[in-house]
């Protein structure tokens, strides 16, 4: 059975040459950045290259540079390291409805903490009002974190101009560009940004190896306490053959984003064409304009299925995806981002995400044209929504109701 | 995380569709994640002789549905009226912990297509 990943957002597989420039970090140099001794000079330079590679791809002074584990610590301190700095100055955090957990749950922590935090709402597209962006500040506000873009349906946020408004407010700014590292331009002094967050493993890197940008002279609180590494801004010994891997999925993919750009937009184009003309009803979730998206994403929802079951059919055919169904979730409940932009419950119920990347082919698109719609087909016959003549029970509140009555 | 019985019945559910005349139909919603599943029932001499389902909902729900309808059919009505979902979920050899709820809408909406029958049958 061929294997179609159609799941990038979610993780990519390690590149040819970041696992090669990986591999003599391992067992013949070993050693600790931090040491003096022969060993440890073998690998510092590693690590400084790295850094100027990090530094390239975000157009930052490799200083600014930060390793980390994971894109989720990043996340944490930007916002608990500023909220831990600047909690002299006010207790005002600026969010959005849409941002990954690693944003929202560490807000609703600080909350706790008796931090405020404003969580701006989207519009039905995903997108959000900067007029509301700027209203909500105040004289106590500390941060505005806003992501670069979004993991689910790809929306790519205004940054340069949240960093004009940030700027013009002096406002610390902080953006989650965990998405847009490697599939659109990041250039964070263009864009008056303090804080970037970028993840390994979304670019062609191992798990476990993130960066930060932080801007000369922005305060922030300690996240990991411990020993001296990174000039006293993140403790543990260095994960070298992990931060040598980031380094070059940074320079690859910075050398190789217009040429990634275009290849991989073609093929998602394609395929939000195919299904929008062979499927009927279905939605298309975020920004209509594909200019607009990130150029891999595409965020649908087949109406009347759900998208645990669509995507084990999906796997049967080799075709992996993720859904925002509640019953894919953990949770129960369906995903924050399609509740955010107003999907109905059923929608959100049938949302499915596939993110390409360049090791796709037109060949796998086409698979996956052929294979969809008797797919979804197959689904709505079984379902009780298709095709039904009283009203549909879902609607809102409704649905958790436990029984319908039949009209007879 | 399903188990093969759980994949065989989701991928070919058994009984999947409407009885044009059911004389009884029952239809409930889950109330932790909002899917729907609904039953058609065809008796006879209070003996269930056919029953047909459709589902909104994950694999375990589509599976455990088919499951009931398997389980369900010549049963008479006292006997279907006993059947709960931990039977269904032990037919199909277990459930992962976090859908166990999904296999009480399929003994829910048998035993709700079996009052709407007994409602409709009673006079
Ligand atoms: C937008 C966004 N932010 C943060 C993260 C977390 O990154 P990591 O998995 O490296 O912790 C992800 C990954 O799922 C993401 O998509
Ligand atoms: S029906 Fe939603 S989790 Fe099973």
């Amino acid at each position: 059975m061929n294997k179609i990943y159609l799941d990038n957002n979610a993780t990519t597989a390690v590149k040819k040459e970041v696992l090669d420039a990986m591999l003599p970090y391992f067992c013949e140099q070993f050693g600790n950045p931090s040491s003096v001794h022969w060993a440890g000079r073998m690998v510092s330079g590693a690590i400084e290259k790295a850094r100027e590679q990090v530094a390239d791809l975000m157009n930052c002074s490799p200083a600014e540079v930060i390793f980390l584990s994971c894109g989720s610590e990043g996340d944490n301190h930007a916002i608990k390291g500023t909220a831990e700095a600047l909690k002299h100055k006010g207790n005002h955090i600026i969010t959005t409805a849409v941002e990954h957990p690693a944003v929202l749950e560490t807000c609703a922590a600080l909350e706790k903490d008796g931090f405020e935090v404003t969580y701006l709402k989207v519009d039905k597209d995903g997108m959000l009002d900067l007029q509301d962006l700027e209203s909500a500040i105040t004289d106590k506000t500390i941060l505005i974190s806003v992501m670069w873009a979004n993991n689910e349906m790809g929306n790519i946020y205004p940054i340069k101009e949240i960093g004009e408004i940030a700027k013009k407010h002096k406002v610390r700014f902080h953006t989650d560009a965990v998405q847009a590292a490697g599939k659109i331009p990041l250039d964070v002094r263009d864009a008056n940004v303090d804080i970037a967050v970028i993840s390994g493993h979304k670019i062609g890197a191992p798990k476990g190896v993130a960066a930060m940008y932080l801007k000369r002279g922005t305060k922030i609180g300690r996240f990991m306490h411990g020993g001296h590494q990174e000039r006293n801004r993140r403790a543990g010994t260095h994960n070298v053959p992990g931060i040598v891997g980031l380094g070059v999925a940074c320079e690859l993919a910075r050398t190789h984003l217009e040429e990634n750009y275009s290849y991989v937009r073609k093929l998602r184009d394609k395929l939000e064409q195919g299904i929008l003309s062979s499927i009927p009803e279905v939605k298309l979730n975020g920004h209509p304009n594909p200019d607009m998206r990130l150029p891999n994403t595409l965020n649908v929802s087949f109406n009347y299925i759900e998208g645990e079951s669509l995507l084990l059919f999906f796997d049967m055919k080799g075709i992996a995806a993720s859904s925002g169904s509640a019953c894919t979730s953990g949770s129960l409940e369906p995903s924050h981002v399609m509740g955010a932009m107003g999907v109905e419950i059923v929608l959100a119920h049938s949302s499915t995400r596939f993110s390409l990347g360049a090791d796709n082919t037109e060949e796998e698109i086409d698979f996956v044209l052929q294979e969809l719609p008797p797919i979804v087909q197959r689904l709505r016959e079984m379902s009780p929504l298709y095709n039904r003549t009283d009203p549909a029970p879902l609607t809102c509140d409704e649905c958790r109701m436990v029984t319908i009555t039949v009209p007879h | 995380m399903y188990t093969d019985k759980v994949m065989d019945h989701f991928s070919n559910p058994r009984n999947v569709g409407e009885i044009e005349n059911a004389n009884g139909v029952g239809e409930v919603g889950n109330a932790s994640c909002g899917d729907i599943m609904k039953i058609y029932l065809q008796v006879e001499d209070n003996i269930i002789k056919d029953v047909k389902f459709k589902t909104f909902g994950c694999g375990a729900a589509i599976a455990t549905s088919s499951m009931v309808t398997e389980m369900a059919i010549g049963k008479t009505i006292e006997e279907a009226l006993i059947l709960t979902n931990q039977a269904v979920a032990e037919a199909l050899d277990g459930l992962p912990p976090a859908k166990m709820h999904c296999s009480n809408l399929a003994a829910d909406a048998l035993h709700e297509a079996i009052k709407d029958y007994k409602e409709k049958h009673s006079a």
